[in-house]
């Protein structure tokens, strides 16, 4: 790498060096909020990964999330926490494999549905196993990490995904996947295994998104397949990371910090009409910002060069 | 000419309300502030809107028309409610108290609806201090977690009282006639199989066969197969772990394929006012969870209130416990007052006055209680434990379904 190369890393490493120390000095409120945040930072990055460049659209993130929950569940009193975080990478990576080799020979519409499926056949799984050989559903989750604790997992762990996303785009692997994204059968044809990359692809999101599920768990006491497996978490980081723009390694964070502002307003002064404003908003933002924020930021900038050429030019 | 944008100053104002709301001068005398977040929508909305939230209604409005909370000094404060929706989702709830906590800076916080949004609210409540009355969580490990968090009181007890209960009466019946085979029924999540669980080892004790043991998803749409093996099986008894939906679905059922078992018991819901409206006079001799002693006149009293202030009739197990905890609330300020320590020091250690008569806990749980009744004439009444009192002699054998 040349000395230009490194200023995405080590703009990645300087953002969370700033964003360290703020559980030294923000509220529990403001934590809450912060955590809300970066979970959903996270999980729409790992979703970019795979879904931008491949225009593969998953619905599969709450399958994952929810295997992490129920990782830190099974295992968070029996192993040393520190432990249970790689455990849970672990049988993300595993299941993902096993689930993308199975399935990434669908697309399109297909492949929504099929990932859709995969979080309720998965929570249907785990409530079933649970019945008939844990004799409960629910499990509590007694393992004291602090909000501050959660704060910094998180944001590690969104360095790491950021930085696994700047080495794939940069990588082989990463020109693969856009040919795929572009026109698989020609991929194909140029000799791109677009299978592997795929499923390599699939499961490095897979893995950011359980381990996300493993970090947070214990702040919930108690899980139970409904709250692992919540498809509400699938929609609302798909939502998140189109309005950033899945296509830049940013863009879902762009997404993911006005919408989790915006539900907070709306949640703390409309609580009532929660849900009507939230479908009034999503309107607007389909309509006004149809290709994300980082659309506008790039036709901002294709407008400001235009003015810049214009002014320069000396007939004027 | 200045041009306004009305749009997007409100856009700003709320950002700005949202950032500055905050720490906000209270006078001493001004309104006591009581936060909870509760699931208006989403799938705890049933529960959370037939048994929790017309009781906090209930228990502002009749509060403030009286002038307001009694403090120890005798001057009254008006109750100001903050209240938000966390749509079903645990997240949401958690939130939800850490901004009433740090935002809102509430005096005191009212539970949510569930055992598991009361279970991730939990340790939020601890840390703040705050009295935590749960009067819609039910799990067998209550010992363990009121060691955990001082600050929760538990007003059902365990799932296996609640089957003790159950079988012990079911005993009682076997000299009138009531054979030994049982068919069971649960619904597949952490209620039902707590309770199932509990109940093979008692109907075991008992000495009663299990003939049928069968198990369903929640949600599950088609309960007909379930009925029919049962009705094929003939059993002496029916009983049926299940939920509000399913609890109207298997005893719709029951009733199509004339299964008449002796006994026939369905669990949340039988006690719900929508089941005797639904079946009307076909709910008479079905037996479920919880019952009141509707003799009692402050319970008569109590749903008497209910219908006027609320517009709808209470449930018959959760909404006295629940309206229950908010006497016990109100009665604790009357002594310490809005201190929060206080409240918990005091809510452990004495015994209150309330609709479904004393209450006193020991270590932090209520233990005595009623945990089943029957519709009775179109009253749900409670059957047992009779050590508790107030309860009626069972109908037996349950008289079959009325054809129509």
């Amino acid at each position: 790498m040349n000395a230009k190369d490194w200023i995405v890393p080590l703009a990645i490493l300087a953002a969370a060096a700033v964003l360290a120390p703020l559980p030294l000095v923000a509220g529990s409120y403001w934590m809450a909020l912060l955590v809300n945040v970066l979970m959903y930072a996270v999980l729409a990055t790992a979703w970019a990964l795979f879904s931008g460049p491949t225009h593969y659209v998953s619905l599969a993130t709450a399958a994952f999330f929810g295997l992490g929950a129920y990782t830190m569940a099974f295992l968070g009193e029996k192993l040393p926490l520190a432990l249970v975080y790689p455990v849970a990478a672990l049988i993300g990576a595993v299941i993902a494999t096993i689930v993308g080799l199975s399935t990434l020979r669908l697309s399109g519409v297909y492949f929504v549905i099929f990932t859709f499926g995969l979080a309720e056949l998965v929570r249907q799984l785990v409530t079933w196993a649970e019945a008939k050989y844990g004799g409960t559903v629910g499990r509590f989750v007694f393992i004291d990490v602090t909000q501050q604790g959660i704060y910094w997992m998180l944001l590690g762990v969104l360095v790491l995904v950021l930085l696994t996303g700047f080495l794939i785009q940069r990588s082989r692997l990463g020109w693969a996947l856009k040919a795929i994204g572009e026109d698989e059968t020609v991929a194909r044809h140029a000799g791109i295994d677009t299978t592997v990359a795929k499923v390599a692809v699939f499961v490095i999101s897979a893995t950011f998104m359980t381990v996300v599920g493993a970090i947070m768990a214990p702040r919930w006491t108690y899980i139970d397949p409904s709250i692992a497996f919540n498809p509400i978490i699938s929609f609302q980081v798909l939502i998140m990371a189109l309005l950033g723009g899945a296509a830049r390694l940013y863009g879902p964070i762009l997404g993911v910090v006005p919408l989790a502002t915006l539900f907070e307003i709306l949640q703390a002064n409309f609580p009532n009409s929660f849900s009507i404003l939230l479908g009034l908003a999503f309107l607007v933002i389909v309509y006004f910002v149809p290709s994300g924020i980082v659309g506008l930021i790039d036709q901002g900038r294709d407008v400001l060069g235009r003015a810049g050429r214009r002014r320069a030019h000396p007939a004027e | 000419m200045r041009i306004t944008h009305p749009s997007r100053r409100a856009v700003v104002g709320g950002i700005a309300a949202a950032a500055l709301a905050a720490p906000q001068v209270r006078a001493q005398p001004g309104p006591v502030k009581i936060g909870f977040s509760i699931s208006k929508t989403g799938p705890n909305a049933g529960g959370a809107n037939v048994t929790t939230l017309p009781n906090y209604q209930l228990w502002l409005k009749e509060t403030n028309d009286a002038g307001g909370l009694r403090l120890p000094g005798g001057q009254r404060r008006a109750i100001e409610f903050v209240e938000y929706d966390d749509r079903s989702q645990s997240e949401e709830a958690v939130r939800n108290i850490e901004r009433l906590v740090n935002q809102d800076k509430v005096d005191l916080l009212l539970p949510p609806w569930g055992t598991a949004m009361n279970l991730a609210v939990a340790p939020s409540f601890n840390r703040g201090g705050f009295p935590h009355l749960a009067s819609t969580f039910f799990v067998e490990r209550q010992p363990e977690l009121v060691k955990r968090w001082n600050n929760m009181f538990l007003f059902l007890d365990r799932p296996s009282t609640a089957i003790t209960a159950l079988t012990d009466l079911l005993a009682t019946l076997k000299d009138k006639g009531l054979g030994n085979t049982v068919a069971l029924a649960s619904v597949q999540d952490q209620f039902g199989l707590e309770l199932v669980s509990a109940a093979r080892a008692g109907i075991a004790r008992a000495g009663f066969q299990i003939v049928m043991d069968r198990q369903y998803p929640p949600g599950t749409q088609d309960l007909a197969p379930i009925i029919s093996e049962a009705a094929r099986l003939k059993p002496d008894m029916f009983l049926a772990f299940s939920y509000p939906p399913d609890t109207l679905a298997l005893t719709e059922q029951a009733r199509i394929a004339g299964l008449n078992p002796k006994v026939f018991y369905t669990a949340v819901g039988t006690a719900f006012p929508l089941y005797k409206q639904r079946f009307g006079a076909n709910a008479e001799g079905v037996m479920g969870i919880g019952g009141v002693d509707v003799t009692n006149p402050r319970i008569k009293d109590y749903i008497e209130r209910h219908n006027r202030i609320v517009g709808r009739e209470p449930d018959r197990w959760a909404s006295t416990t629940t309206y229950s905890t908010l006497q016990v609330l109100t009665q604790a300020i009357e002594r310490v007052g809005i201190d929060k320590a206080a409240l918990v020091r005091d809510i452990g250690a004495n015994s209150f006055d309330t609709i479904l008569g004393p209450i006193k806990f020991v270590d932090n749980q209520r233990v005595d209680q009623w945990w089943v009744g029957q519709w009775q004439q179109g009253e749900f009444v409670a059957l047992a434990p009779t050590k508790v009192g107030g309860t009626k002699a069972p109908i037996f054998p349950k008289p079959a379904w009325p054809t129509a």
